[in-house]
């Protein structure tokens, strides 16, 4: 029942996958991402991280896709360009991906891991990361942060001195 | 596939190679944002499955793979609001978001 559950999600993170990847239209793309990024979530969810799976739908679904979207509407006033590169530029992108994806693949499947004999039943885990952000990873937490604060000034900077420039 | 530590990891190398693939060509600014989330979606989802299959150690805990992957979305989150703020600022400057157009940087 697992196993099932767990080939549904797969198919559920790749096959949109290759939709954002290849699709010729922009917004195909941006809702394909959607049911990526929900399939990522589900698998985080499987592999026991509960706290990271909520977080993934409420900052890139609630948040990174919502903004994507936006982009998408207020860009594609006008004519619409084409989506992709000519065609021997497409030939160079798929052979040297093809090439990474091989090795990674090999990689992932002929190494030895030192993979734990018994696997633990998950626990909940949002209070364990709270100790961890707070304790050993307090200074990067805190670096996050400012990073946040200055993209967020950033961003709003960058777009408002555009606009006053016209 | 099996639920075992493999198969993540072929998930997430289809995951960045689709991403990079992405990035590679597209010509849409935004198309190209939309590669660099599968790739960091990728690399989250790597650490998450080393924090899950991996044999507990005395010195680290393993919920360290969680807690960068925390990271890894804080900064996938500043970095779309930064680059979609360049994007719509290149757009009102010069009416296209096309990536091969905006070649003033080659002197």
């Amino acid at each position: 029942m697992k196993d099932i559950i767990f080939n549904v999600f797969i198919l559920l993170t790749v096959i949109p996958c290759f939709w954002v990847a290849l699709s010729s239209n922009i917004v195909h793309a941006a809702f394909s991402l959607l049911i990526t990024l929900f399939g990522v979530a589900g698998l985080y969810v499987l592999l026991g991280a509960d706290f990271i799976g909520v977080v993934q739908v409420i900052v890139y679904i609630g948040g990174i896709l919502i903004l994507i979207i936006f982009g998408v509407m207020m860009t594609q006033r006008g004519k619409l360009l084409p989506l992709s590169i000519q065609l021997p530029g497409k030939v160079f992108g798929a052979v040297l991906t093809g090439v990474i994806l091989v090795a990674l693949i090999l990689t992932a499947t002929r190494s030895l891991w030192p993979v734990a004999a018994v696997l633990e039943e998950p626990q909940p885990t949002s209070a364990a990361i709270g100790d961890l952000l707070l304790g050993k990873y307090l200074i990067p937490f805190e670096v996050a942060s400012v990073l946040l604060l200055a993209a967020l000034v950033g961003a709003v900077l960058i777009v408002r001195r555009s606009v006053r420039g016209e | 596939m099996p639920y075992s530590l493999p198969s993540f990891l072929v998930v997430s190398s289809l995951l960045f190679c689709l991403g990079m693939y992405t990035v590679l060509t597209r010509r849409n600014a935004i198309g190209v944002l939309m590669g660099i989330e599968l790739v960091l979606n990728g690399a989250g989802l790597n650490f998450v499955a080393f924090s899950r299959f991996l044999e507990p150690s005395q010195t680290a805990s393993l919920l360290s793979g969680q807690v960068f992957t925390l990271f890894i979305i804080a900064i996938a989150a500043a970095e779309v609001a930064v680059a979609l703020a360049i994007v719509l600022s290149l757009y009102s400057r010069m009416k296209t978001i096309d990536v091969e157009e905006f070649k003033q940087l080659q002197g």
